[in-house]
């Protein structure tokens, strides 16, 4: 039985960072808004404090704040000829759950696409031929929405955010210390550059003697106090160490919790539900228009939320998982290329190189989420890919996010894994190494995709998403090229001896990678070759809106969640400005 | 309530959920992500005083997963991977062999965070863990076959009984995944999560039953649990002379008896 109930403006499905922003927009123009989240409520003092956050085992290893998948998992597999079968446990990427969702427990890591990026297919067509973007099988094109589009937002969200940093680019005019390569900014970082600690700053003063451009990490783990527009306050960063994988106990990670929800929660036309869990978006019979969405409370009741706009704004994969089981575009073949939904599934193509010292102590322990230094000149299209036989790119990353034990001992090239050996070299190498992270970029390719599993289902039956995914020749030869760079920086800074940890194929699921999932809802500039236009509006059913990075049509070498958030407060102005007054296309097909 | 009531002062006595001597673990009252009853929430930030979601320690004494001749195997297991010389503490003085016992006793070793519906056909290396078992049930299932095994090609021996060179051949069969075997338990997975549950009984914090008095972290220079390192940021090639911390505090401190 399930109980109808007030209709509303509208309903945000998931509230992490795209649901906070986009439920901020809305209620600030007076619509009355309901966020159904299947997690948790979550708040600093209650479920990360000082007092406790310090936790390796019980954040990262046991998962505490990460989508348990024991009652909803997605099944994995590389290739269409294999069966696919369940994720049963987390690994590659870690699935947020909850208020604030992975929001809570990302590094803080804010970065911008470069505006190249956005033409991944036009750009690299022009000047390396057509077969760049379409080689082996790939599936690149262009986003339909352009850096200077987007500018003014990314602004808005390092704003709210209070983002650490040094602009390389002033209004066109390149600025010495930071990124040279960037797009134009409007504005200088609300906040200056976090303090280096020793790893990264010997990996600048290398980079630099190799002629490179090294900057200091954008990052939403601040420099100093800050109070942001919406009148939330965030202290200083103290360097603990705890910040990728864990929640800040110190409201210095910029979060939903810490910049947007003191802010949102106070409004009277706000409402929050938890331990709800979206089953359905409702279509009217000819489904051109959403009516609300069906949902299921943790004590089993079901309810049906009327509503004139339906906000997808839960992770990537329940986005396009909730789209597939309501019917909503077509599915995705990847035998005929046919249908939209679940198409260029992409990821992030990651690598490292490990640096051992004698005689330096570097305390990896000192560390933020996004502590690093690091160099772009190997990113994108910031480099002459002629004769490389790949396009796209990774920056590198002189980076120090903590020393935890479990996770992040070094050992070098040959170690076994336990015994005396092992003990041994973690004992002397602890102190004295740090790792690179060289973090490409991941084009998209006809063979991977998202769809739904024929055999395995979820705790209320539905069928679970079924990713098919793998890495391609591209993406295997620049994770190469750019980590044979990385090493030459790490040469360059006079160690005892390196590690290369190339990324080969195919894709596990263990161990982790990173949790940087894109695609399959993507956008385009028509109907034909995309699920959302450029404002996230769904071509089909206009009064639907899928935030988020399922909209990227492949996926840069940068973080994800700046974008994310620009194209959230890109879309929340179009509505603003034209939906909600005439609701209906905001782009004709 | 969404989460039990644990204030800050039962917290700090050790005591928060089962205190007794010997009793059962903390069990799954602890997990934030569990979550409880819906909720609705309008016109404030929801807080509760009391309610802080504070970590689900190791309690009690004894033994309450592994049986006797388990344990002794389970203990020779360890002994091997991290084992005891003046350079740092093996896992046995570490206590790793109580920690494994209080994670598989507890929602760990009932696989909470673990899917395991069916069908269940083995699956490629990238798709990794795929068993109907738990962890608890693994680690049963797998020291049995690991005894059956060893009785079948050392004499009729016990693994724990086994000299030194004897074990490591044993493990790095199983590491390499060389030794089939039976009884439905996958060698390689297994040992891929005996040594990862090995590591992290080494080196998390004390309260879970592991990392005796500290000794991993001060072997590698580790400060625990501290939560300020800003004035160190700076101070580049310096060893940072503060001594390991936990959730309760130093070696050396003692509870209060209420």
């Amino acid at each position: 039985m399930t109980t109808t109930l007030k209709p509303v403006d509208a309903v945000l499905v998931g509230f992490g960072w795209t649901g906070a922003i986009m439920g901020q927009q809305l209620c600030d123009e007076g619509l009355s808004v309901v966020a159904l989240e299947r997690g948790p409520w979550r708040d600093t003092a209650t479920d990360f404090a000082t007092t406790f956050a310090q936790d390796e085992l019980r954040y990262m290893w046991r998962q505490h704040l990460f989508q348990n998948v024991s009652y909803d998992t997605l099944t994995i597999r590389n290739n269409t000829a294999q069966e696919a079968l369940p994720m049963r446990h987390l690994g590659s990427f870690l699935l947020g759950t909850g208020v604030g969702s992975g929001g809570v427990h990302w590094n803080g890591q804010i970065w911008r696409f470069l505006p190249s990026d956005f033409q991944a297919r036009s750009h690299n067509q022009q000047r390396y031929g057509k077969k760049a973007v379409s080689d082996h099988d790939l599936t690149v094109q262009d986003w339909g929405v352009t850096y200077d589009e987007l500018e003014p937002h990314y602004d808005t969200f390092d704003r709210i955010c209070g983002t650490s940093g040094k602009a390389g680019n002033l209004r066109g005019q390149i600025q010495p210390g930071g990124n040279p390569f960037e797009g134009a900014r409007s504005s200088e970082y609300p906040t200056p550059p976090m303090a280096q600690t020793y790893a990264p700053t010997l990996f600048g003063e290398a980079a630099a003697r190799l002629g490179r451009h090294p900057f200091p990490h954008p990052t939403g783990n601040l420099s100093q106090p800050y109070v942001n527009p919406l009148g939330a306050q965030m202290g200083a960063c103290t360097y603990c160490g705890f910040c990728e994988k864990f929640g800040c106990g110190n409201y210095s990670k910029a979060s939903p919790q810490t910049t947007i929800l003191p802010y949102l929660m106070a409004k009277p036309n706000f409402t929050l539900r938890t331990e709800c869990e979206v089953l359905k978006v409702e279509l009217t019979p000819d489904r051109k228009r959403a009516t609300g969405v069906t949902y299921v409370n943790s004590a089993g009741e079901e309810f049906f939320q009327p509503a004139e706009m339906v906000i997808l704004s839960a992770y990537v994969l329940q986005n396009v998982r909730l789209m597939l089981l309501s019917g909503i575009g077509q599915p995705y073949d990847p035998a005929t290329g046919q249908g939209q939904v679940g198409r260029n599934y992409a990821y992030q193509t990651m690598s490292s190189v490990n640096v051992f010292f004698d005689d330096k102590i570097l305390n990896p322990f000192i560390g933020a989420g996004a502590l690093a230094t690091v160099i772009d000149d190997y990113n994108g299209d910031n480099f002459d890919h002629t004769g490389l036989g790949f396009i796209g790119g990774a920056y590198i990353a002189g980076m120090v996010t903590g020393g935890r034990p479990i996770e992040m001992i070094y050992t070098p090239q040959g170690t076994p894994a336990w015994g005396l050996e092992w003990k041994h070299a973690a004992a002397r190498n602890y102190l004295k190494s740090f790792s690179i992270s060289v973090h490409g970029s991941c084009m998209s390719h006809r063979g991977n995709s998202l769809d739904l599993d024929p055999t395995y289902r979820d705790v209320h039956g539905r069928p679970m998403l079924r990713m098919t995914f793998d890495f391609t020749d591209n993406e295997l030869k620049m994770s190469n090229y750019v980590t044979d760079r990385a090493a030459e920086v790490a040469r360059a800074m006079n160690p005892r001896e390196i590690k290369l940890n190339r990324r080969a194929g195919p894709w596990s699921v263990t161990p982790y990678q990173t949790t940087h999932n894109t695609g399959g809802a993507i956008m385009g500039d028509h109907p034909g070759n995309s699920v959302v236009n450029k404002f996230l509006q769904v071509w089909d059913v206009p009064n639907v809106f899928s935030l988020g990075a399922g909209a990227f049509p492949q996926n840069a070498g940068y973080n994800p969640t700046g974008t994310v958030a620009a194209l959230t407060y890109h879309a929340a102005a179009a509505i603003k400005a034209h939906y909600l007054k005439a609701p209906g296309a905001l782009v004709q097909a | 309530m969404a989460k039990p009531t644990v204030d800050r002062r039962h917290f700090l006595l050790g005591g928060a959920v089962v205190g007794a001597a010997g009793g059962v673990v903390a069990a799954t009252l602890h997990d934030g992500e569990l979550g409880g009853p819906p909720q609705t929430f309008s016109g404030s930030v929801p807080w509760a005083e009391g309610a802080a979601d504070s970590p689900p320690g190791a309690s009690g004494s004894g033994y309450v997963f592994f049986n006797a001749a388990e344990l002794a195997v389970v203990t020779a297991l360890v002994d091997r991977l991290i084992p005891h010389d003046a350079v740092g503490p093996g896992a046995v003085e570490a206590g790793v062999p109580f920690f494994l016992d209080r994670q598989l006793a507890g929602p760990f070793g009932q696989g909470q965070h673990y899917f395991l519906g069916g069908p269940w056909p083995k699956g490629t290396p990238q798709q990794g863990y795929q068993s109907r078992f738990s962890p608890a049930q693994l680690y049963r299932a797998a020291i049995a076959a690991i005894e059956t095994y060893v009785g079948a090609n050392f004499n009729g021996a016990s693994f724990d009984h086994l000299g030194e060179a004897d074990r490591d051949k044993v493990l790095k069969g199983l590491e390499s995944g060389d030794i089939a075997l039976g009884g439905g338990v996958d060698s390689k997975m297994f040992f891929a999560m005996l040594l990862q549950n090995t590591k992290e009984g080494y080196f998390s914090d004390p309260i879970y039953g592991g990392n005796k008095d500290m000794g991993a972290w001060k072997m590698i220079g580790f400060p625990g649990a501290h939560y300020d390192y800003k004035e160190w940021v700076g101070r580049h090639g310096e060893r940072v002379p503060i001594g390991p911390v936990g959730f309760k505090g130093r070696p050396g401190w003692t509870e209060r008896q209420s």
